[in-house]
């Protein structure tokens, strides 16, 4: 029933050390993308959503470790391989847009250039070729008078042009999947749509698996087709978009469906999500990380959570989950 | 930063942004050069010790003093003495010096080659150890590079020059004997090259004299090497802070994660980012080893600019010790020049902003 995934995270769990102490940033994290679909990753700051995707691409700061997981790639899993295996498979098989594009962009280096620097080391352009391919590129992703823009530096590009910029880079090589990491903060909102709109056409283009990091509900439920919530480096939910909004299960997904502007009616009914996030390096965490914060809190919640079972269309990590009200799909209920 | 979208340039554009950047820059070291002239003239005026008398000799009637005095012109107010050092200067003539009786600019001109031959060589003995250092330290925290990294930036900075030259030649020339013994440029049994540069390693290499270039490289090799010491602690330090801060940032990450090979993301991507700092730190450094070579030229016997003007100094000779601090002050705005030239081709911002 399920094609074969483009990407299959299993039991993730990523630790940073520094001078107070461990943080577990990221416990059991599993999760599925089919090939051609778009899965977002949605979950309020801190809650581990950047940390998944540099794992997978093998980029986390030399103080991470990943401590436990498999993310296979096809046969490859990319915790596991070699250097040279990885080299194999990033910017080639599974590309990767980042947050703050001005930053994200070499400061020195013209963006034809950096461009092109992708576009020789996968090897699929000549050395002598790739300028003039770094302008089509360009063109591809919507940059007007690319010729010209190729031999501007970031800094002389506006937010929106240097994620073009950006999606150009991660696309260089056609990958099979895209990790974009909140591609749209720090722009405006029509040009947040622009660039949403491009990275999905793009994808669809070349039938491309998409995971969409967001902070942004509403967001996530406009542009994917499965959402992934996070808290606090666990993943508590699981679920098709619309059994998502239509059906949350964990308390702290109908928090978030609550505060989204969206579906409120009136900005004074923005429900603020009671809490913070607990602090990772704490010896004394719970099993559940959000039973701090959580409403629906019963004794059962001291015991470890429930694992995802590998082929479950709504998945929810919580021993005291909102009833299933429509049966949308066969639900895995971890009660 | 954040400004609206500008067109990209050509690069008959880059070209004119840097010459504009240039000519900007001298215009902005003329103020600074009237300064020195005035300071040198003004501080050797307040030196210690009369000139008149000290020439004059110790058994002079004042009467001969007097004579001296009217000689040297320096009975005449201090303006009109100002006057004509500048109308001089302008002449390129900077005074004669009167102890040796020879005119300032030629001593300068003759030993300014040795003072330089031995600080660049120093400067890039450092510069080739220090910075690899520094750029594999940074990729491999607390690895064993890393480590010996931390000890280099410690120790350096705790031994002063003349000692490690002292140290040097202790160890190299007097227990070992694998050092020539510490006196100038050249053993005597060699002349010196046929004058090009003034550098005997290049002008005995022009001269196609591979006897006098091993010679003058075996007097260089340890003074040389007190300097690269001296220098190799800021240099380290730098470039692993600097490329550490730079390995973190944002578009490293997008060049890793883009899969561009380790050596494009360090080299290419980091290292041409981390160039900036390190080259202000090399600027400082020089400008340093200009002053150490000083203290290394007595130690080395070495026929430079620095001996040259602690020798004057001591003579109360206001002419070599003025020639001598321009001459290190036109160096220092050239040098500042270099580096903000180096600053331009590097970064394009700088290029915009001049
Ligand atoms: N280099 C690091 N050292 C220590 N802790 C880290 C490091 N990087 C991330 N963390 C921790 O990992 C956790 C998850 O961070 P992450 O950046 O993945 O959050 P995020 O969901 O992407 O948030 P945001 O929406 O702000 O981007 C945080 O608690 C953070 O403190
Ligand atoms: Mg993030």
């Amino acid at each position: 029933m399920t094609p074969a995934p483009a990407l299959s995270v299993e039991g993730l769990s990523v630790e940073f050390r520094t001078r107070s102490g461990a943080v577990r940033a990221l416990e059991n994290v599993s999760f599925r993308v089919a090939k051609g679909e778009t899965v977002a990753l949605v979950g309020e700051s801190g809650s581990g959503k950047s940390v998944t995707a540099y794992a997978v691409m093998g980029i986390l700061d030399p103080a991470g470790r990943v401590t436990a997981g498999r993310a296979m790639l096809g046969d490859l899993d990319l915790l596991a391989a070699t250097p040279k295996e990885l080299a194999n498979v990033r910017g080639r098989k599974i590309a990767m847009i980042f947050q703050n594009p001005r930053t994200a962009l070499n400061p020195i280096r013209p963006v034809g250039r950096q461009i092109a620097d992708v576009l020789i080391c996968h090897g699929n352009v000549s050395r002598r070729a790739a300028p003039a391919q770094a302008v089509e590129m360009l063109r591809a992703v919507g940059i007007t008078d690319p010729a010209r823009r190729a031999k501007a530096y970031p800094f002389e590009m506006s937010g929106g042009m240097c994620q073009r910029v950006m999606i150009a880079i991660a696309l260089a090589a056609k990958p099979t999947l895209l990790i974009a990491d909140e591609p749209t903060t720090g722009l405006d909102v029509t040009t947040q749509a622009v660039i949403m709109d491009l990275i999905n056409d793009l994808a669809k283009e070349l039938g491309m698996a998409t995971i969409f990091i967001t902070h942004d509900l509403a967001l996530a439920g406009q542009r994917s087709a499965r959402i992934v919530v996070m808290h606090a480096g666990h993943v508590v939910e699981n679920a098709p978009t619309a059994d998502l909004f239509a059906n949350p299960r964990h308390p702290y997904t109908a928090e978030l469906i609550a505060a989204t502007p969206d579906s409120a009616a009136s900005l004074d009914e923005l429900a603020a999500i009671a809490g913070s996030l607990p602090d990772l390096r704490r010896a004394d965490l719970p099993p559940c990380r959000y039973s701090e914060r959580c409403p629906r809190k019963i004794a059962a919640c001291a015991q470890p959570l429930p694992l995802a079972a590998p082929d479950a269309a709504h998945f929810v990590a919580c021993w005291n989950p909102l009833p299933a009200q429509v049966v949308v799909a066969p639900t895995v209920s971890a009660a | 930063m954040g400004g609206p979208d500008r067109p990209g340039h050509d690069d008959h554009n880059e070209r004119r942004e840097m010459l504009t950047m240039i000519v900007k820059r001298l215009a902005m070291a003329i103020p600074s050069l009237i300064g020195v002239v005035v300071v040198t003239f003004l501080l050797t005026r307040a030196l210690p010790g009369d000139p008149a008398v000290y020439f004059a000799g110790p058994a002079a009637t004042p009467q001969a003093i007097q004579q001296v005095r009217v000689n040297l012109g320096l009975d005449k107010p201090l303006i009109e003495q100002f006057g004509r050092y500048v109308v001089d200067l302008a002449h390129g003539n900077l005074g004669t010096s009167l102890t040796t009786g020879q005119p300032v600019a030629t001593e300068l001109r003759n030993r300014l080659p040795a003072s330089a031959e031995l600080t660049l060589l120093g400067l890039i003995v450092s510069i080739v150890i220090a910075v690899p250092l520094g750029i594999v330290a940074a990729t491999k925290p607390n690895s064993l590079i890393d480590q010996a990294c931390r000890v280099i930036s410690t120790a350096g900075v705790s031994l002063p020059v003349f000692f490690t030259g002292l140290i040097l030649v202790y160890v190299f020339y007097y227990l070992l004997g694998w050092a020539p013994a510490p006196l100038g440029r050249l053993d005597v049994f060699y002349t010196e090259p046929p004058h090009v540069t003034g550098f005997y390693l290049i002008d005995s290499l022009i001269a196609g004299d591979p006897g006098t270039f091993m010679a003058s490289l075996k007097q260089l090799i340890l003074p040389a090497l007190t300097l690269a010491i001296f220098s190799l602690a800021p240099i380290t330090r730098m470039t692993r802070a600097s490329m550490l801060a730079v390995l973190s940032s944002d578009f490293v990450r997008t060049a890793r994660a883009s899969g561009l090979s380790a050596y494009t993301v360090i080299i290419t991507y980091a290292f041409r980012n981390a160039m900036l700092p390190v080259i202000t730190t090399l600027g400082m450094v020089f400008s340093f080893l200009l002053g150490a070579n000083v203290l290394v030229e007595k130690v080395f016997a070495w026929p430079g600019i620095g001996s040259y003007a602690v020798e004057a100094l001591l003579a109360s000779d206001f002419a070599p010790v003025q020639g001598f601090v321009l001459t290190m002050a036109v160096m220092y705005v050239m040098l500042n020049l270099l580096i903000d030239i180096l600053y331009g081709l590097i970064d394009p911002r700088v290029r915009l902003e001049a």
